[in-house]
């Protein structure tokens, strides 16, 4: 799984490419609690070139989500691929997430 | 009709998760597989597997062996069992998570269990002679 991060002002977008799986998730909330920090008032999950979402990869979104909303701010997870959505319909993230 | 089996013995620890997958999307995709039931079988092994390591192998892992057969090749039905010689662990005991929490009241985690129940037709789990069994079943 490749991380890429940028932030512009109060805006920082996270890129995720590969599969969030088991092994990723630790790695990419790692990141998260590196630059999800105060300040942040706009998070941008550009899941694109996500193929693939296990349970721990969910606890890293749903994690960044309250993260967000702990800091009054707001987080949009763009260009969902279909595997991945099924699986955010399967668990209900689709009503806690803004997806775009 | 001529039945498939392959099978897989996997030391239980996590760095072996990519093997256990490679085998699984070969052995569907050399099965008939569509992408789609492939995605949700690969993702409930991945689910149980991680159980396996973290539960039923919590201090010192042991094997975990994966086994996918289809039975009869015109059903597109593929059954397949994990099992472990850890300690005594029934996944699906738990209760189900309640997804219509919002993001705030929502516990993180506890999802892993209710993806398999989701994407497969079945599952069980049986304990046997000092073994975890879990079968779940899969048609497309």
């Amino acid at each position: 799984m490749e991380i890429s991060t940028n932030r512009q002002g109060q805006e920082l977008t996270v890129k995720l490419t590969g599969r969030l799986d088991t092994n990723a998730a630790p790695l990419v909330q790692e990141k998260m609690d590196q630059v999800l920090t105060e300040g942040v008032e706009f998070l941008i999950l550009d899941m694109t070139d996500c193929t693939y979402v296990a349970s721990s990869g969910l606890r890293v979104i749903l994690s960044a989500q309250k993260k967000m909303n702990a800091l009054a701010g707001a987080m949009v997870v763009k260009n969902v691929t279909e595997d991945v959505m099924e699986v955010f319909e399967m668990t209900g993230f689709v009503d806690i997430l803004t997806i775009e | 009709m001529e039945a498939v089996s392959r099978e897989i013995t996997v030391k239980a620890v996590m760095e072996n998760l990519d093997r256990v997958i490679a085998f699984a999307e070969e052995t569907l995709t050399g099965l008939g597989c569509p992408p789609k039931a492939r995605m949700q079988i690969t993702l409930s092994l991945e689910e149980l597997y991680a159980n396996v390591v973290n539960y039923a192998y919590a201090s010192s892992p042991g094997d975990c062996g994966i086994r996918i057969e289809l039975a009869r090749k015109d059903e597109h039905r593929v059954a397949i069992t994990l099992q472990d010689w850890g300690k005594a662990f029934d996944p699906l005991a738990k209760e189900d998570p309640d997804i219509f929490l919002s993001a705030n009241d929502r516990p993180i985690g506890g999802l892993g269990i209710f993806i398999v129940k989701k994407s497969m037709d079945s599952v069980s789990y049986r304990r046997e002679d000092g073994k975890n069994i879990i079968t779940m079943t899969k048609s497309w």
